[in-house]
């Protein structure tokens, strides 16, 4: 004789009744039912989709793209001080500033120094928005663009001109509750 | 000569040719048009838009597929049976244009003096007749997938042939309820017999057999195993080009087939409801209209069902629709003997 006797472990599967044919054929007549009437409510709801060079998604107003530069409203002056805490900040090593000292001839900025160069690779760039964190005078933002494709490399680094420029075509934001 | 089935009424040789062409022409023109409704509209059951960047609303869409089809070049397999592999196409869209001469527009009318009946031909074995020639286009299927030498295709075929023969039973068990009570096999008689009641009423069960199996004849979905988009095995995996055009065209010319004789035998033909009784030259609008909407129902369970499993196929062919056709065949030759 075995150790244990086996047919003491098998016990019965409880399995749920199956149906009878009728009901079998009843039921899956009405699933159907209920297929036929959930494709037909998307035809009454109408397409979702967004048709995407001509339509574009709206954003959320917190949505990180790509970064602007800015200037204060009345006196036209930059924000960036060139104090590189951005460049120090950014986990993808992707901002590049090379700072200037402001001279009563050539003032630009409203602090002692200004950003000579600024440029960000966008090609590196995580948008993490830490630069946006970092940033002492908030002269970095992350804006709403995403549309960033490009043909080669060297035309994703972007420099101070561009980023301080308005965007050429907003982006739509979305709207309270959308 | 003995003639092999009685033809009803038929007209000058030169009627019968403009008639073939008209048809022939009309129904192919209509082709391309239900290839973009179909996509169309199924994108609309899945929320969204389907093609719309070609042309006017995109029903441009088949043309420039035509275009980008035909300026494929020809291949074939290497161990493709050269002579069978190109003549299988050819079978398919055959039978399937074929069989387009058997659908009634509309009744006899007089068209500049002359009696023309708006059908290609009104024989007296109407439905055999297309039973007939869909017996013929399983060639087309089972000759394609052979003759590529391909396990794959090979596969299909013999899939595809289960089905359509297995179908074709209970398509044909279903139509002869309706023989039965029109009494007669010629479609226009049918039609004219459903003057008083469309026979999808009294033939309710023979109705639902022959429209699950008619899906499964133009192999669509739910029953689209001969395609299988998704896993590649189709009677058809080696084909491209023009040949692969040659058997969609089949397959939507087949579905017009299927349409337009559910609409004569269960959906009164040319009649319309309400005893509304318009001028002739309206009847082949009716139908045609009758025809699309079927159509829209096809691509409505094409849109909702999944594929069916190989055995759930065979199952429901041969332990359901079967007996159920049967059973209404009986029922129904008790009734009227009755």
């Amino acid at each position: 004789m075995s150790p244990y006797d086996v047919s003491d472990d098998v016990i019965e599967v409880v399995r749920s009744p199956s149906a009878s044919p009728i009901a079998g054929a009843y039921r899956a007549f009405g699933e159907t039912m209920r297929g036929l009437k959930t494709t037909f409510a998307r035809i009454i709801e109408g397409p979702t989709t967004i048709q995407y060079p001509e339509e574009k998604t709206p954003v959320y107003p917190r949505f990180r793209g790509r970064h602007r530069l800015h200037r204060f409203e009345d006196t036209g002056l930059e924000k960036c001080v060139g104090c590189s805490l951005c460049a120090a900040a950014c986990p993808a090593d992707c901002i590049r500033v090379v700072a200037a000292e402001n001279t009563p001839e050539n003032r630009v900025s409203a602090g002692e120094r200004y950003a000579a160069v600024y440029e960000i690779n966008l090609s590196r760039c995580i948008f993490c928005g830490y630069c946006e964190v970092a940033c002492p005078f908030d002269a970095i933002t992350m804006g709403h663009d995403y549309e960033m494709s490009d043909y080669t490399r060297s035309d994703l680094i972007f420099t101070k001109e561009m980023l301080l420029a308005e965007p050429i075509e907003r982006t739509p934001l979305r709207r309270e509750g959308e | 000569m003995i003639a092999l089935a009685e033809v009803n009424y038929f007209e000058p040789w030169w009627v019968q040719i403009i008639k073939s062409i008209v048809i022939f022409a009309v129904i192919f023109a209509i082709l391309p048009i239900l290839i973009v409704y179909e996509r169309k509209l199924l994108g609309r059951f899945q929320a969204r838009y389907g093609p719309n960047r070609v042309g006017p609303f995109g029903f441009l869409q088949p043309m420039a597929e035509i275009v980008k089809f035909a300026m494929k070049e020809p291949f074939r397999t290497s161990t493709s049976i050269g002579a069978l592999y190109r003549i299988a196409p050819v079978i398919s869209i055959v039978t399937a244009v074929a069989a387009l001469a058997l659908i009634p527009f509309g009744d006899v009318q007089y068209i500049f003096g002359q009696r023309v009946g708006l059908y290609g031909i009104d024989v007296s074995i109407g439905p055999l007749y297309v039973f007939a020639l869909a017996g013929i286009s399983f060639y087309g299927v089972m000759l394609g997938g052979w003759a590529s030498g391909s396990k794959y295709a090979f596969l299909g075929a013999m899939r595809g042939a289960a089905q359509l023969i297995s179908y074709e039973v209970s398509q044909s068990l279903a139509i002869v309820g309706v023989v039965i009570t029109a009494q007669t096999l010629s479609l226009t008689g049918i039609v004219h017999a459903q003057e008083g009641m469309w026979f999808f009423i009294p033939q309710f069960a023979g109705f639902l057999v022959y429209l699950v199996a008619s899906f499964a004849e133009t192999n669509r979905a739910p029953f689209d195993l001969l395609e299988a988009d998704s896993e590649i095995i189709g009677y058809f995996t080696e084909y491209g080009g023009t040949a692969f055009v040659a058997y969609l065209f089949a397959e939507y010319a087949n579905m017009i087939v299927v349409s337009a004789i559910a609409v004569t035998i269960f959906f009164g033909g040319w009649l319309m409801p309400f005893g509304i009784d318009p001028p002739g030259w309206v009847d082949p609008f009716v139908v045609l209209a009758k025809i699309f909407l079927v159509f829209t129902f096809f691509v409505w369970v094409r849109a909702t069902l999944p594929r069916l499993r190989y055995d759930q196929l065979m199952s429901l062919g041969w332990k359901i629709l079967l007996p159920l056709a049967t059973l209404n065949l009986l029922v129904t030759a008790i009734v009227v003997a009755s």
